[in-house]
């Protein structure tokens, strides 16, 4: 398919990484454990996995335009995501999800072992 | 020609990913996160179908995409949070967005 030139392989190179890096992300998203996980995949995604494939397309094209939206819409979602995300962890502290570890189920605290008085 | 329709694939891919966490999702947290995903997936997918198809005017369609999908998981959250987009007007204050 014609002679290598070094755009074709840049953007093939650039293109893999980010397909590699949103199929991790969205891996990531399935299968990390609690929401605050989850979201790094879905950082992962919104950050490295479209910033490489948009750089990708850049190698594509010769007008500047369109590597001038190719960049607003990198910058954008760089802007974004991270807010969208602390939004919605908020949102979820909020809503009461614990973060860390899932406690082991607290014993049943038997009455000798606790005064009422010392608030645990 | 043949490396966008592999950047389509992992980007669709990737999106049946994020929806299978959107149906599993116990809370709606994981389903928010899972749409904000796909949203910014389809802004890849436009901006990929564009150059495979030849016609970069897409990019526009991708920027507007991403837009509204910031704009769309905000309200959701704030929503999911707040039990109301807007403040109520029945308060002492009278209530602002």
């Amino acid at each position: 398919m014609g002679e290598f030139n070094i755009f074709d392989g840049l953007s093939w190179a650039f293109i893999l990484a980010g397909s590699f890096f949103s199929l991790v992300g969205a891996l990531g998203i399935v299968r990390l454990p609690d929401i605050f996980s989850r979201m790094h995949g879905a950082g992962m995604i919104d950050t490295m996995g479209c910033w490489l494939i948009l750089i990708g397309l850049m190698f594509q094209t010769d007008e500047w335009i369109i590597i001038v939206k190719q960049g607003l819409i990198a910058v954008f979602i760089a802007f974004t995501s991270p807010t969208t995300t602390f939004a919605l962890c908020r949102a979820a502290i909020h809503g009461g999800i614990k973060s860390g570890p899932k406690q082991p189920p607290k014993k049943a605290k038997s009455k000798t072992e606790e005064l009422p008085s010392s608030n645990s | 020609m043949s490396m966008f329709a592999a950047a389509a694939v992992a980007v669709l891919v990737s999106m049946v990913l994020a929806l299978v966490r959107a149906f599993i999702g116990p809370t709606v947290f994981d389903r928010i996160l899972a749409v904000n995903a796909t949203g910014t997936l389809t802004v890849v997918l436009i901006s990929v179908y564009g150059f495979l198809d030849g016609r970069p005017e897409f990019l526009d369609i991708a920027l507007l995409y991403a837009l509204i999908n910031f704009i769309g998981t905000v309200a959701v959250t704030k929503y999911v949070k707040f039990e109301a987009l807007g403040f109520p007007m029945d308060g002492p204050d009278d209530g602002d967005l």
